[in-house]
């Protein structure tokens, strides 16, 4: 008796067409969806279809809650955009957070030291600076390490968020409002100098048109440029890209500068235009999950935008099921890992064909 | 003439209309009881000591004042960051009349949503700056909680009198450890007045303070009971949220003494007991100001006479002998007013007495009548000072 495997996997050669894996994908939606409804149900006996629509009446059940939850998509989307170039370039930038954090501790530190020297809009020009500059430096440190003497910047970028951390609780000490507290606390409250301004009668107006500019560019930036597409030949192979003439020490250096760079925005967004404050926790744990972001989209930008939305969809909506249900927002947590887990295994299923082998 | 009466009507008109809306704000026009929605913003959730102690005041206030699970809107896990600001405008958004608010850091925000939303009562736990925001919707409420303090001081040192009459420790080795989270003075005065208590009935006592730089951790307060105890400290006791002091020093066998809740669940044979608060006497009463239509104290601080601070329940197995008589007289002379905590007789400053204290540039004097007035000018805890017999490790 010949021991043929039950089950036979190959690689998909010409891979699916986009419809394909569209339908793929949303097939792992709805069955995860219907996995998450089989957890409520077993674990605190509610009716999932209630449990999902406290999700989406918690984020986008007024006006206020829409906006809370675009403010935040818009960040996860900035940040998600900063990795997408050292991602494709498989340089595994897990330091967004640190990036992020000294773009807005820059942010911040402008606003608290000229929030009265300047005019408005010229100190929000310099805080954009900072911020960008910030960021730039930090991402490109572990870069210039890697390039010349090839260290690992899986390690360096992590331990850098550390750095960062330690940084802005430094700053803490000298910005500390009132004195003891420990805590920033709301930056210029009474003047709201360094505010981003309204736009269109809306709070986080700049903020949307900040990501989506950056959306855009990076978009054209990725698939259009001789720069992009040098990212792209890189993150495949550096001996090809060496062998086709490119300075690969060169595009290492400078597309984490870029992506150090758009970190550095992001913080400028979160505390310019969302908290107005600085705290070790200003990042918040979205320099990890924009890596997420940045995958799942396959560094397309717009897909970006979509798979932000979600993962803030449940954060957002995490907070009522737990007013609402005394579910613990942790709940929303295990839904969100089994969406995600469902979705990336998807992945397999659009690389490789699985066979039931003929008896 | 005709400008003099011009005026004259003038005035009288700002006068009546201001009358009236003084009257639509402080006279009569209370909610009606079904109508009253009330929204909490908690720094943590069920898990934790500090805020579970918030929640179980809400119960109180819910079940005493007979309101439906509907009208509370409870929502954890808040940070002190914009997210508190979204949940104080959704909270209004939702209609509630009133708002709480548990963590020092949420007070700018309820700042922000207190400007926007006039209509609507914000009340900040723990914060300083309802007074002089100069909003009339903020206020600031805390409980006298260094009476409960001073209380378990004294428990703690009855404890160490037996432990030196027993001979378990020498008389000059009556050093206590002080889990503190921050060097603020809401910790600073927690401390002293612990330490003040203890030493009313054991005179030699040293106390050493270590900061852990968080609220709740209990990795880090664990380490930092440990380091203590390590340091020679013969009683352990805290100013942070978790078990994890009580839990180092059931480990260690040192007894100590707990914060916000009964530590004996996980230090049976090491807790002595714990200062406590119960937020239900301030919930019930604000919440009634908004039923009654009546203002609310922009600062709000009461204690042991109003049963706003207890200690828990002694632990019999641990405690020394007499330490419930002893306890009982402590806590009536605080009750009746012959006893003040910050007595500055009884502890020194670089060796000397203190007579007179004013903080931050202002003109207000502390000190008067031979004791620091501790709470009377603003809820939150005013005393920073470094007093003789503690050494405190800031960072």
């Amino acid at each position: 008796m010949s021991k043929e495997p039950f089950l036979q996997i190959s690689k998909r050669r010409n891979g699916m067409k986009w419809q394909e894996r569209l339908g793929v994908r949303f097939i792992a939606l709805i069955l995860s969806l219907i996995v998450c409804g089989a957890v409520i149900v077993a674990l605190v006996k509610m009716n999932p279809v209630d449990v999902y629509r406290a999700i989406w009446d918690g984020a986008m059940g007024t006006e206020r809650r829409m906006w809370m939850t675009i403010r935040d998509t818009m960040v996860l989307l900035c940040i998600a955009i900063g990795l997408a170039p050292a991602f494709k370039m498989k340089f595994w930038n897990i330091g967004a957070e640190g990036q992020i954090l000294i773009g807005g501790a820059c942010s911040a530190a402008v606003m608290i030291y000229a929030g009265d020297k300047m005019s408005p809009v010229l100190l929000l020009i310099v805080m954009l600076i900072a911020s960008i500059l910030g960021g730039m430096i930090w991402g490109m440190i572990p870069s210039v390490f890697k390039a010349y003497w090839n260290t690992n910047e899986t390690l360096f970028t992590l331990m850098l968020n550390y750095v960062a951390m330690q940084v802005v609780t430094y700053c803490i000490v000298f910005w500390e409002n009132p004195k003891g507290s420990n805590t920033v606390g709301i930056i210029n409250q009474a003047t709201q100098t360094g505010w981003l301004p309204q736009l269109f009668g809306q709070k986080y107006g700049w903020n949307v048109v900040i990501v989506l500019i950056l959306t855009v560019g990076m978009f054209v930036y990725l698939k259009y440029c001789k720069q992009g597409f040098e990212i792209a030949v890189v993150g495949e192979s550096e001996n090809t890209a060496r062998y086709a003439g490119i300075h690969v020490k060169r595009v290492i250096i400078r597309t984490m500068a870029i992506s150090g760079a758009i970190c550095g925005i992001a913080g400028f967004v979160i505390v310019s235009g969302a908290s107005h404050t600085i705290s070790t926790a200003t990042a918040g744990g979205r320099g990890f999950t924009a890596i997420i972001v940045a995958w799942l989209s396959k560094f397309n930008t717009f897909i970006m935008i979509a798979v932000s939305f979600g993962i803030v969809l449940m954060q957002q909506g995490a907070v009522q099921i737990a007013t609402q249900y005394g579910l613990n927002e942790n709940a929303s947590d295990v839904l969100l890992g089994i969406i995600l887990f469902f979705l990336i295994g998807a992945e397999f299923f659009i690389n490789y064909k699985v066979k039931r082998t003929k008896r | 003439m005709k400008k003099a009466l011009a005026i004259g009507l003038a005035a009288a008109m700002t006068v009546s209309m201001s009358a009236s809306v003084y009257a639509g704000e402080e006279g009569g026009a209370g909610v009606a009881k079904e109508d009253l929605k009330v929204g909490i913003i908690y720094i943590g959730d069920e898990n934790e000591g500090y805020t579970a102690a918030h929640m179980k005041g809400i119960d109180e206030m819910q079940e005493e004042l007979g309101l439906d699970d509907s009208q509370i809107i409870e929502k954890t896990l808040i940070g002190e960051d914009e997210g508190c600001y979204d949940a104080a405008a959704d909270l209004a958004d939702q209609g509630c009349q009133i708002v709480f608010a548990n963590s020092f850091g949420h007070e700018t925000y309820i700042l922000e949503a207190a400007g926007e939303y006039p209509e609507v009562q914000f009340c900040h736990a723990t914060g300083t700056q309802a007074a002089s925001s100069g909003l009339s919707n903020m206020h600031n409420y805390f409980t006298n909680i260094y009476e409960a303090r001073y209380v378990s001081g004294v428990v703690a040192g009855l404890k160490l009198n037996e432990m030196i009459e027993d001979g378990t420790i020498k008389e000059d080795a009556a050093k206590m450890g002080y889990v503190g989270a921050f060097p603020y003075a809401e910790v600073i005065s927690g401390y002293t007045s612990f330490y003040l208590g203890a030493k009313s009935v054991c005179p030699s006592v040293t106390m050493e303070v270590k900061y852990t730089n968080s609220w709740a951790s209990f990795d880090l307060e664990k380490e930092c009971a440990d380091a203590l105890i390590s340091d020679g400290c013969v009683l352990i006791s805290q100013h942070a949220d978790t078990t994890g002091a009580p839990t180092a020093c059931e480990t260690a066998g040192v007894p100590c003494v707990g914060y916000n809740i009964d530590m004996t669940s996980v230090a049976p044979d090491a807790a002595l007991t714990s200062a406590s608060m119960d937020w239900g006497v301030y919930y019930k009463y604000a919440v009634q100001c908004i039923l009654d239509g009546t203002a609310i104290d922009t600062d709000w601080c009461k204690g042991f006479a109003d049963g706003a601070d207890k200690i828990t329940p002694l632990n019999d197995k641990v405690v020394a002998e007499g330490t419930e008589e002893k306890v009982k007289e402590v806590e009536d002379a605080l009750i009746d007013g012959s006893l003040h905590v910050f007595d500055t007789s009884t502890f020194t400053v670089d060796g000397k007495e203190l007579t007179t204290y004013k903080k931050d540039g202002s003109d207000t004097e502390y000190i008067s009548d031979g004791y620091f007035h501790e709470s009377e000018y603003g809820s939150a805890p005013a005393f920073d000072i470094a007093i003789d017999g503690i050494t405190s490790i800031t960072q």
